[in-house]
């Protein structure tokens, strides 16, 4: 069956392990674009029948309009916190997709030349920053320099109300060395002559 | 946050969580479970939620525990309610029957996961729709709501309570996995604006009073435990006392009376949401998940000029009988897809009675139907009548 995204519907696959933060993310960033920047989003979840370690994925659509099938089968952005959610999703990501890993955790196999693929070492970042369980809040502020899909203050407020008030300060501090990140790779990428598409 | 039961404000919330928001501003105040993919959360958050409020949680030992205790909560004089799926709403089923017949009012939520038994429990199913009509024994009419998304977790579920009250009857939301996993704007009014139904109590003396003896609407006022009423509560068939009578008279006044109350207030119990029916060709009856794909297909087919339109079911029983038989007379087929192999299908075609052709679009569970496999589904059946 032809699988059609309806116009405006920018699809979103954040995949890893059970316990690195996945749903966090994708609540975050559903968070920033329906209650700081006027759109309209869904997040659903995919995860096996045991609780923890497993596989687990978040997948979130945002959109002008409102939604109305939630899956997300054919990813605009593709992001991996796990070998084996890369190895399972990266077939999926539509032509001219963007694909962001985290090359510490993951080997990627040679990525099509029509794929966008950014590595960010979130987890290292996170671990200098004093907990690894940020690597998602890192991943998130790459992914607001790298990708428009919500404004970059709707996803700090976003983090700001999502995290537990004790570790704000800490999980600000990781998006923004996500974000300058982020911006520094664009820019690397615009001298040699290949800026991401938005 | 000055009101803690009612959580005004907009939120990105999952659907178990916008249910248990719905209760706690419908004023439950009780609640007895077993954790159950996909509901628990529902469970989860109730445990924390209830005790904030003064109210009661209560992890019991299984779903025929925790169905007995809502009731007790209930004649207590506590509004109640419980959530489970497939396997517990098995268990459920007998006392859901108890409830029925002692006219209790408490809410089932069922976060419905693909079945039969263990099944598929974090994947979606549309498979207990039969088995909330017709799963506890004996004859009798229920109450069943369908939401769509966790705004209509939020809605239904004060819905559901106030029905339960005014009827005195368990009613029964029947969600899904992804109804109820999924995130999405979440909007709860300030305390003033919902509309809240209270329990109907007595208006004559102790001495003059019959637990079971209905005002003109069929519905009984209810006096709690410790009211200073005197009242008895059996499963057994009773007269108006509330009193066993064994016998054939005794048992065609009970039944007729459950029965009557709600088929007879039937127009003000159904609701329906209904698109584009003044020129439809071709309808789609949907609930739940469902509904939403359905939407997608039926805007899609009138892009494509096809002359569709959109029944969604907000309450599922009792059905929507004289709908569904004045528009099967005018249009070319009605369609209904859902996640099970066929069940609320068999009523649009009781109710069509040969009228139009009724065609099935069934997923088994795991997945919600795409919205695509519905608009070929409604071309198909435009073109099969040419």
């Amino acid at each position: 069956m032809s699988y059609t995204i309806m116009n405006k519907e920018k699809h979103i696959l954040i995949t890893g392990f059970g316990g690195q933060g996945v749903i966090m993310a994708g609540d975050i960033l559903g968070t920033a674009a329906t209650l700081y920047d006027g759109k309209f989003a869904t997040m659903t979840q995919a995860y096996g029948p045991e609780a923890r370690g497993g596989a687990c994925s978040a997948q979130i659509i945002i959109s002008e309009e409102e939604v109305l099938f939630p899956y997300v089968k054919e990813p605009h952005v593709l992001i991996c916190l796990s070998q084996e959610g890369y190895a399972k999703n990266i077939g999926s990501l539509r032509e001219g997709g963007m694909l962001i890993l985290d090359a510490d955790l993951i080997q990627a196999r040679k990525i099509s030349s029509d794929i966008i693929a950014y590595d960010i070492p979130a987890t290292r970042f996170a671990e200098e920053l004093g907990n690894k369980m940020m690597a998602n809040i890192v991943t998130l502020g790459f992914l607001a320099a790298v990708y428009n899909l919500v404004g970059a203050e709707a996803l700090r407020k976003a983090v700001q109300t999502s995290v537990p008030a004790p570790t704000r300060e800490m999980n600000s501090r990781a998006f923004e060395r996500g974000s300058e990140y982020g911006k520094a790779t664009l820019k690397s990428r615009a001298k040699q002559g290949r800026l991401a598409r938005d | 946050m000055a009101d803690k039961a009612v959580m005004t404000g907009t939120y990105f919330m999952n659907g178990d969580y916008a249910c248990c928001e719905g209760a706690l501003a419908a004023g439950c105040r009780f609640f007895a479970g077993y954790p159950i993919t996909p509901a628990t959360e529902i469970a989860e958050r109730m445990s924390r939620r209830l005790p904030e409020l003064g109210g009661i949680f209560i992890q019991m030992e299984d779903e025929i525990a925790s169905m007995s205790a809502i009731l007790g909560a209930s004649w207590g004089g506590v509004k109640a309610m419980t959530s489970t799926s497939g396997p517990g709403f098995s268990l459920m089923m007998e006392n859901i029957g108890l409830g029925i017949c002692t006219e209790t009012p408490c809410v089932i939520c069922n976060v419905q996961r693909a079945g039969p038994s263990t099944g598929l429990p974090t994947l979606v199913g549309q498979g207990d729709m039969m088995q909330a009509r017709w799963g506890s024994h004996g004859h009798y009419e229920v109450i069943a709501l369908a939401p769509s998304s966790p705004q209509e977790m939020f809605d239904l579920t004060i819905r559901a309570f106030n029905l339960s009250e005014q009827y005195r009857i368990p009613v029964m939301i029947m969600a899904d996995e992804v109804v109820g996993h999924m995130n999405e704007r979440v909007v709860i009014p300030r305390r003033e604006e919902i509309e809240i139904v209270g329990r109907r109590k007595p208006k004559v003396s102790p001495d003059k009073y019959l637990p079971y003896h209905p005002d003109p609407d069929g519905v009984a006022p209810m006096a709690n435990c410790g009211d200073g009423y005197r009242i008895h509560i059996t499963g057994l068939t009773h007269d108006e006392r509330g009193y066993p009578g064994m016998d054939e008279k005794t048992q065609a006044q009970m039944v007729n009376r459950l029965i009557g109350k709600i088929v007879n207030n039937r127009d003000k119990i159904i609701r329906t949401e209904n698109v584009y029916l003044d020129d439809a060709d071709v309808v789609v009856v949907a609930y739940g998940i469902s509904a939403r794909s359905a939407r997608q297909a039926v805007r899609d087919a009138r892009a494509r000029g096809i002359r569709a339109g959109l029944i969604k079911l907000e309450t599922v029983w009792p059905f929507p009988e004289a709908l569904i038989r004045d528009v099967a007379g005018r249009v070319r087929a009605l369609i209904m897809p859902e996640i099970n192999a066929g069940q609320m299908v068999l009523e649009v075609q009781r109710c069509a009675g040969g009228a139009c052709p009724v065609h099935l679009v069934s997923h088994l569970g795991g997945s919600i139907i795409h919205p695509a496999t519905i608009l070929r589904a409604i071309e198909d059946s435009i073109k099969g009548k040419k």
